[in-house]
């Protein structure tokens, strides 16, 4: 579903992702996680161009990731994106942020995505929320708002980046249901995280980065029970500790 | 003061000529605005270029000498139009390149992440920017943009120089006849006060009705 070769990136001076090969199938779940500065969140970003790698090649569905333009929009429209910040179109209700993309991109009409979009928001549990302004909702409710304006374009794969770090601890809960939900139905995901428990209950795989490369890949179970790599061991010994 | 009231025929008449120069050259000053901003803030290098030069040349250039050029050189080269249709193209062309500076300000005052949320979601950077960025940008700006349409109301009063018989040039005309300039120019003076505050009173309702929770 997707596949990354070689991706090279960055910022000035700073080397933020070193040769960077991955790879994601269909309906697979691929946790990242590792230390703050270690490229997780570009190499999410790179996924859907919002980053532009300096070097390697992206392929979605077999189709490498077009430079600028109307085919990278296509492209992005098949791609789900939740952002740490939310992102939510403030000047927008709820219901007209899930609304807007399906009628302005697919064409849809308003009748139909307004029946989509309120479906969606009953799925992620804010059915009553569709007509408020997205600074009127907790924390948890815009994240799931997000997560239903994503799932609206009724993308192929959905990117994660960092959707919990925002939140109040008492609404992460919520919104990881949501992507348990979501990865249990068959969702290609990428989920970049710090949610440790997350990552072990609905990864398919863990991928940990450190300094711009993946130092080491695995199942979960296996990942977290006995890493193979030193940094790995040490970053898990700080993380579950608490 | 009769002086004021025995010529009240010829200053409606430069009241009405000042009002349409404002409304027609800030409706013009919009779309011009709107399409510098759109070229400044957008992904192609050599439309940036374009736009970032024509704001810092309209900007640096006094109103008055555009308007001269565009009065007495644009016949030189064919290009003839009525004084008044002249002087509402370059009032429009010059304020518009503010009014880009000011969209330019809202569309920085908008976190990153909505552009790119939009874009995300497979708009075209046009469409983010009209559905998403624009939108919100406007309502940032709405204060500046009122403070522009003044100062634009204000500087239709150049186009007299030129010419243009404007409340401005009607005022002066009637000084010519009568020699009272006091409270013929205090006369006009209040005609362009009541146009701002007019606008005033505009803004100050649209910025409440706009307001957006953040």
């Amino acid at each position: 579903m997707i596949r990354v070769r070689g991706l090279n990136k960055w910022f000035g001076e700073h080397h933020v992702l070193h040769d960077v090969d991955l790879d994601v199938a269909r309906g697979e779940v691929v946790v990242v996680i590792g230390p703050s500065g270690s490229g997780k969140s570009t190499l999410c970003r790179c996924l859907n161009r919002l980053e532009a790698a300096d070097s390697g090649e992206i392929l979605v569905d077999g189709v490498p990731v077009p430079a600028e333009g109307r085919e990278l929009a296509r492209l992005r429209a098949d791609v789900g994106m939740v952002f740490q910040s939310f992102n939510l179109f403030q000047h927008k209700t709820v219901l007209e942020n899930v609304m807007l993309a399906p009628m302005k991109v697919r064409g849809v009409s308003r009748a139909e995505a307004g029946r989509t979009a309120h479906e969606l928001l009953a799925r992620v549990g804010i059915a009553e929320q569709a007509g408020k302004q997205p600074a009127r909702l907790s924390g948890g409710q815009q994240q799931r708002a997000a997560i239903a304006r994503a799932l609206a374009m009724r993308p192929k794969a959905m990117l994660f980046d960092e959707p919990t770090s925002a939140l109040d601890p008492e609404m992460v809960g919520e919104v990881l249901d949501v992507m348990t939900g979501l990865a249990a139905d068959g969702m290609t995901m990428v989920v970049v995280t710090h949610e440790m428990g997350f990552a072990r209950r609905a990864a398919d795989r863990v991928v940990f980065m450190d300094g711009g490369r993946i130092v080491e890949t695995g199942e979960p179970n296996a990942f977290f029970d006995s890493p193979r790599t030193d940094r790995a061991r040490d970053f898990l010994a700080k993380v579950l500790t608490h | 003061m009769s002086a004021l009231f025995d010529h009240l025929p010829e200053f409606w008449q430069g009241l009405v000529v000042t009002l349409q120069m404002t409304m027609t050259s800030f409706a013009g000053a919009a779309v011009v605005g709107l399409v510098i901003v759109a070229m400044r803030v957008g992904p192609v290098p050599v439309l940036r270029r374009v736009a970032t030069v024509y704001v810092e040349t309209l900007q640096n250039l006094p109103l008055l000498v555009l308007l001269v050029l565009a009065v007495f050189g644009l016949p030189e080269i064919g290009l003839k139009a009525g004084l008044t249709t002249t002087a509402i193209v370059v009032i429009a062309l010059y304020e518009g390149a503010y009014i880009a500076e000011a969209l330019r300000s809202g569309v920085n005052a908008i976190s990153a992440g909505q552009g790119e949320a939009a874009r995300a979601l497979g708009l075209t950077f046009g469409q983010s920017l009209r559905h998403v960025v624009l939108p919100q940008a406007l309502r940032t700006v709405v204060q500046p943009i009122g403070n522009i349409f003044i100062a634009l109301t204000m500087n239709t009063s150049l186009a007299a120089a030129v010419g243009v018989v404007e409340l401005t040039a009607a005022a002066n005309r009637v000084n010519l006849l009568e020699a009272q300039p006091i409270p013929i120019f205090v006369g006009a003076g209040l005609a362009y006060a009541a146009i701002a505050a007019g606008a005033g009173f505009v803004t100050g309702r649209l910025e409440r009705r706009l307001a957006v929770a953040r």
